[in-house]
């Protein structure tokens, strides 16, 4: 137990290991620390900052679904108008389309009534002829009577 | 354990309590002292081997696995050194924040320093008393040396060499930061001008001097005394193993409890001890008391 060199000897040891430690050991546990601790906090803040964009989409969301549901109601409506219009459209057209018909197939019946007529005048005026041909065959000339009959056969 | 009947109980202890003495003898020469005797002869430029083996030996392993997990350090999840070592970190820290008020990067890796160190040297005192000294003393009888007379103490807190070494330095310290933060005609005046005045110079400078001297003075001592009687304590418990099965016995219970109550005596030294260099070299940062 005595004093001796060793004392000496312990300082320098003693400073050696306080310097190395102050160096080498505790600047980089110290900074991975503090490194944590930045890394935390910003963890955090983002969590907080999620929470809240998290709650402005929710209402977002609820704010683009209205938006829609009323859209979506517009659409509905127009579309109904739409097809009464279409369908009253439709009748209209229907109606024109089956007026014109009516008339060509009254057009028709005309012409062909004229054409029945035409081809009956001429029958008629034919057996009236060949009628008065024979009645008159023998006192009449066909050439020289033929105007006074056509003549008649004109006014049916 | 070793106590064989040649030895005396007395022989016992002094045996324990002598290093490993390295230096010139007045009449032998240069080598290892054989007796206790002749270890005090050595005089002043002597060596204690053990007690520089030891603390060199712990304080290496505290800056090895200190400096292997500054190395690896991150900032992600921690693994299990790290994690350990980031709390003895925050444990300083946090007494280096509570107790000193100036800015100066050195004090946490002294507190650090001072407070893992002294641990794991007073752990040593946790080794039974026996153990290592008396393989050593075997080992080195392969070389032809009286085992009875190779003496080792492996609890280097237990020199005050070791103790009065840190304790110096911290001093050191003391001083040269007392100068720096006050300059010298303000530090002069710290001990000379209070707490009577002017007209009190002397009581002043004999006040405040022992004021300053006891500081080293009761940081090496109080953990030298602490760690000397501790292991005192168990080298006494170690000569009731010669007493018979029953005085074996109970020197093994006592032993168990001493130890386990020794845990929180070394552990409440190492804090003791950096907490006052923190308290110290924060005094020694203000200008003002």
């Amino acid at each position: 137990m005595n004093i001796n060199l060793t004392l000496f000897a312990q300082m320098i040891a003693f400073a050696v290991f306080v310097g190395f430690c102050m160096k080498y050991v505790w600047p980089p546990i110290v900074s991975a620390l503090a490194d944590r601790k930045a890394k935390i906090a910003e963890g955090l803040a983002a969590a907080e900052r999620g929470h809240q964009e998290k709650a402005l989409g929710e209402q977002r969301a609820l704010a683009v679904i209205k938006e829609a549901k009323t859209a979506a109601a517009d659409i509905v409506s127009q579309a109904q108008k739409r097809a009464t219009e279409i369908i009253e459209e439709a009748k209209t057209d229907a109606r024109g389309e089956g007026g014109r018909i009516v008339a060509a197939a009254q057009a028709e019946i005309e012409r062909e009534t004229n054409r029945a007529r035409e081809v009956l005048r001429e029958r008629v005026a034919t057996l009236a002829v060949a009628a008065a041909e024979k009645i008159l065959q023998k006192e009449i000339d066909i050439a020289a009577h033929k105007g006074i009959v056509d003549s008649f056969a004109k006014q049916l | 354990m070793a106590s064989s009947d040649t030895v005396t109980a007395q022989e016992y202890i002094q045996h324990h309590l002598t290093n490993l003495t390295l230096g010139v003898h007045p009449e032998k020469g240069l080598g290892f002292a054989h007796t206790t005797a002749e270890a005090a002869e050595m005089g002043f430029w002597a060596i204690h081997v053990d007690t520089l083996f030891f603390s060199l030996l712990l304080g290496g392993l505290f800056i090895w696995l200190f400096k292997r997990v500054a190395d690896r350090a991150t900032a992600g999840v921690p693994g299990g050194a790290q994690n350990f070592v980031e709390w003895v970190i925050d444990f300083v820290e946090d007494n280096v924040r509570g107790s000193f008020s100036g800015k100066n990067p050195m004090v946490a890796p002294l507190a650090l320093t001072i407070f893992v160190w002294i641990f794991l040297m007073n752990l040593m005192d946790l080794v039974p008393v026996d153990l290592i000294p008396h393989l050593f003393g075997q080992f080195m009888g392969l070389f032809g040396a009286d085992p009875h007379h190779v003496y080792l103490k492996i609890v280097p807190t237990t020199d005050p060499n070791a103790t009065f070494g840190m304790a110096l330095t911290v001093f050191i310290l003391i001083l040269y930061y007392s100068v720096k933060m006050k300059g010298a005609a303000g530090f002069a005046g710290e001990l000379t001008l209070q707490p009577f005045g002017k007209w009190g110079i002397p009581a002043n400078l004999l006040l405040e001097g022992i004021n300053l001297f006891s500081k080293p003075v009761s940081l090496a001592l109080r953990l030298f005394g602490n760690l000397y009687a501790g292991e005192m304590i168990f080298i006494l418990i170690a000569i009731m193993y010669s007493g018979g099965i029953i005085m074996a016995a109970a020197g093994g219970l006592l032993q168990i409890a001493w130890a386990i109550f020794h845990i929180l005596i070394i552990t409440l030294q190492a804090f003791i001890f950096m907490v006052l260099t923190i308290v110290y070299l924060d005094m020694a940062h203000h200008t003002h008391h």
